[in-house]
């Protein structure tokens, strides 16, 4: 066609960025404890942007007597305020805290990206959303647990020990606290040494609630803080998320005990993609799959297997939409793919990608611009890789896709359950019958049909096999923190 | 109705025992066809089999897709420059019963000069009329470069005689037109005939001879993204030079959604072919924010590549509007009013 004009350079989306402005950072924050904060007797740290390196806030660490008194503080609340309260009152403050949430979600969003590295579009469409929709959810449990299943009278269990991952710092508070509390339970919380300014900002909002002290107490610090709190002997709960050398320590430490623990450990979840799948969205689904939050999930779906008859296909419209990724600035709006959380991450992603690399399995990369200051890595994909390579075996909690192929149902089914992990999978296809075949021989806690890195509150979350035991969320995730008629109350 | 024994071929991998040579003898024109595509276009049976092979469009992945290509936030230079795109990327556009002589000559006008106070302002790519109209639109665009699309075959239902429908286009291409926007037989396609489908999209390019054809899917009609997807490739296999989602007479019109599923049509088929086939959403784009969605969607979909009229249109009428206004506030730094836009 004789059209004239010709479009000029591409389309370049200006930068984009969020406005930092909403958030308030102090220079340092104590440890919350029975209502205020407080100074803390550990040896203090720095909390920094993994996409500039700049220092935040100072923040305390919480040493053993810090970590009793949140303890005792927690034992009071629950003695004293919080396990007499009647259940739709304890619904009111989780309600409130829920809206308190939605209120300041822009503050969240840009907070959360700032100190985890995560894209402004995940924080500010996902996290924070699922934050207040889990509060919301578990709020509306508080005055109904008579008719949850756990018997006519179901009874709390006391001071609940939470320790959660940086991955989703907001989020795994949310998935700890929100059920904690609704149960009836106190809690003393301990969010990552890398990404704790969300959980002292969910303390302000505590504060803001008017919730009793002690209901909620959150302590900061790194591994020797989080040990003190779940081998502390007035608790009667431990929840933790993590990965699965820890959750093997503290499964040691807690056995012989009390307390009630459940785990949320690592995964190494298979993606299968059938010959009949939706090409298009099966490449969405991967991409997100494996790429979102930069693959800092543990339910990420980290092995690609593809039936054969398809892997040409899809590895070239997967490279094509890789091509389109956008790494940078987590705070621009525009950005796909933020920054790994921190330097001793990047360390094991780039070492487990070498590995893979050693092994023989095909590294790729789209050409993208990594900024100098800050920790990154570019989203890859590795091909012919064998379910021998570490690549395909080990969890690498980075934007690295193993890729590996199947011929018959049977045998993908087979390939995706040989993991040590079974945290979750999907399953790629236009047949309705094969989704509820295969889903149901996949030993995997989530499995999701068409789409993947879903969540909901309503829904239960949780593993098999080294992926850990107990579930979260939905009506399930509440008997983490009822007592049973076999604990004997 | 049997499929053929043999499993249909997968579209942009050919099969080589399909790929069949482009022959003399065959009822297609050979610069229409698409070659590699003749045996899978040679019955009803084939062509079935052939578009029932396509990859199925899953709904929901589609729609989550657009949802996270909506957020891309476009602002300063980048929109500056995405509303200047979409200007040169309309098929300004009048449609109506009550059309006359002088409301073309008023449209033809501003396609000209959109905005009078400002000669910076790209002209738009074409207009579109009705095939009784366009000799007032040759007359009042001539030396302008831009296009004159007239839309045809018993528009908007498409429910004429193949007589009539290849006059209707031969009558809007001697009165001038250089595109003709065609409907599909949307009864024939849902009823599985989709042969003569084909067919009639093959008889209408021929007419059209120079002129290039812009094929109307009438999405709103199909229903289904697996029907969306099946059409765009029918179309473009018959050698359609541009899809086009609507006729903007039936609700829903252009969605982004569709829009999405038909990108990947035409860009699966120009990796399988080497041809580009155009792309215009049609009916329901109304204000600048959507404009720069489906830039947005084209540059991550088939490539910036695709962002030149030659690709693109815009089947619009009211967007010029906004896209003036939101123009005026870039340079102004103030929102101006209606008033400081011409009706029509």
């Amino acid at each position: 066609m004789s059209t004239s004009r010709k479009s000029p350079a591409v389309f370049d989306y200006a930068p984009a960025p969020e406005s930092r402005a909403i958030v308030d950072l102090r220079p340092s924050y104590g440890l919350f404890i029975d209502g205020e904060f407080v100074d803390g007797h550990g040896q203090s740290f720095k909390s920094i942007s993994p996409s500039t390196e700049e220092v935040l806030a100072e923040v305390c660490a919480a040493d053993a007597t810090d970590v009793d008194t949140a303890v005792k503080a927690a034992r009071r609340a629950y003695n004293r305020t919080w396990s007499r309260l009647p259940p739709a009152e304890r619904g009111k403050y989780l309600f409130r805290i829920a809206r308190i949430l939605q209120e300041r979600s822009r503050e969240l969003a840009v907070l959360e990206s700032l100190d985890n590295g995560k894209p402004i579009r995940e924080s500010r469409d996902v996290d924070i959303p699922l934050v207040a929709a889990y509060f919301f959810y578990y709020a509306g449990w508080a005055d109904k647990l008579a008719y949850a299943g756990y018997g006519p009278d179901p009874k709390p269990l006391g001071v609940a020990a939470q320790v959660i991952p940086w991955n989703f710092p907001l989020l795994m508070l949310a998935w700890k606290i929100a059920p904690a509390l609704a149960a009836g339970n106190t809690v003393v919380l301990k969010p990552a040494e890398t990404t704790p300014l969300t959980a002292l900002l969910f303390a302000e909002i505590c504060q803001q609630a008017d919730l009793p002290p002690g209901v909620v107490n959150i302590i900061t610090g790194a591994g020797d803080t989080g040990r003190a709190l779940v081998e502390h002997p007035d608790v009667d709960k431990i929840a933790f998320t993590g990965s699965t050398d820890v959750g093997r320590q503290i499964a040691v430490s807690a056995a012989g005990t009390r307390k009630k623990l459940t785990l949320e450990l690592g995964g190494k979840a298979a993606n299968i993609v059938f010959d009949d799948a939706p090409i298009d969205q099966a490449v969405e689904g991967i991409v997100n799959g494996i790429f979102f939050n930069q693959g800092h999930v543990c339910c990420a779906g980290s092995r690609l297997l593809v039936q054969e008859s398809v892997a040409e296909e899809v590895n070239f419209s997967l490279r094509r939409r890789l091509k389109t990724l956008r790494v940078g600035d987590p705070l621009d709006k525009n950005t796909d793919i933020g920054a790994i959380n921190s330097a001793e991450q990047l360390k094991r992603i780039r070492e487990l990608s070498d590995v893979g690399e050693q092994e023989g399995a095909v590294r790729w990369s789209p050409p993208c611009d990594i900024p100098d200051r800050g920790f990154w890595f570019p989203p890859t994909i590795f091909t012919e890789v064998s379910p021998a390579h570490r690549i395909a075996r080990e969890e690498i909690f980075g934007p690295v896709l193993s890729v590996l192929t199947f011929r018959t149902p049977d045998e993908a089914v087979a390939k995706a359950n040989n993991t040590p992990y079974g945290l979750s999978a999907g399953i790629w296809t236009d047949k309705g019958s094969r989704i509820l075949a295969i889903a149901s021989k996949l030993r995997a806690g989530v499995v999701w049909a068409n789409t993947f890195n879903r969540f909901d509150p309503t829904s239960p979350f949780g593993g098999y096999k080294e992926s850990g035991y107990g579930r979260e969320g939905g009506r399930h995730g509440l008997s983490a923190y009822l007592a049973s008629n076999e604990d004997g109350s | 109705m049997r499929a053929p024994p043999r499993p249909p071929p997968r579209p942009w991998r050919l099969d080589s025992s399909i790929v069949a040579a482009p022959t003399l003898d065959t009822a297609l024109p050979a610069e229409t066809a698409a070659p590699g595509y003749l045996d899978a276009t040679r019955d009803n049976a084939a062509l079935r089999a052939f578009l029932h092979g396509l990859p199925g469009v899953d709904q929901v992945g589609v729609e989550a897709r657009v949802a996270t290509l909506s957020t891309r936030s476009i602002k300063t230079t980048a929109k500056a420059w995405a509303i200047d795109m979409a200007i040169g990327l309309i098929d300004l556009t009048t449609l109506e019963g009550a059309d006359t002589p002088g409301r073309v000559a008023s449209l033809c006008a501003k396609a000209r000069r959109p905005d009078p106070s400002d000669p910076s302002c790209p002209s738009t790519a074409a207009v579109c009329v009705y095939g009784d109209l366009v000799p007032y639109a040759v007359e009042a665009l001539s030396g302008s470069g831009i296009h004159i699309a007239a839309v045809a075959t018993a528009f908007p239902s498409g429910r004429a005689s193949r007589e009539v429908k290849i006059a209707d286009v031969q009558d809007a291409v001697r009165a001038g037109a250089d595109e003709i926007d065609m409907v599909i037989d949307r009864g024939a396609f849902l009823s599985g005939r989709y042969y003569d489908v084909f067919d009639e999209i093959v008889a209408v390019k021929q007419a059209c001879g120079g002129a290039h054809l812009k094929v109307i899917l009438e999405t709103g009609e199909l229903a289904t993204y697996d029907n969306v997807r099946r059409a765009s490739w029918l179309a473009m296999l018959a050698g359609g030079d541009f899809i086009k989602t609507s006729t903007g007479k039936v609700s829903p019109a252009a969605t982004l959604p569709v829009t999405l599923v038909m990108l990947e049509a035409v860009r699966d088929f120009a990796e399988a072919t080497g041809r580009r086939i155009g792309m215009k959403p049609a009916g329901g784009i109304r204000t600048t924010k959507d404009a720069v969605k489906y830039l947005v969607m084209i540059n991550e979909t088939t490539g910036p590549d695709w962002l030149t009229p030659d690709l693109f249109r815009f089947g619009a009428s009211g967007l010029l509007n906004d896209l003036l206004l939101q123009r005026h506030k870039l340079t102004t730094g103030h929102y101006s009013g209606p008033d400081y836009v011409t009706v029509d």
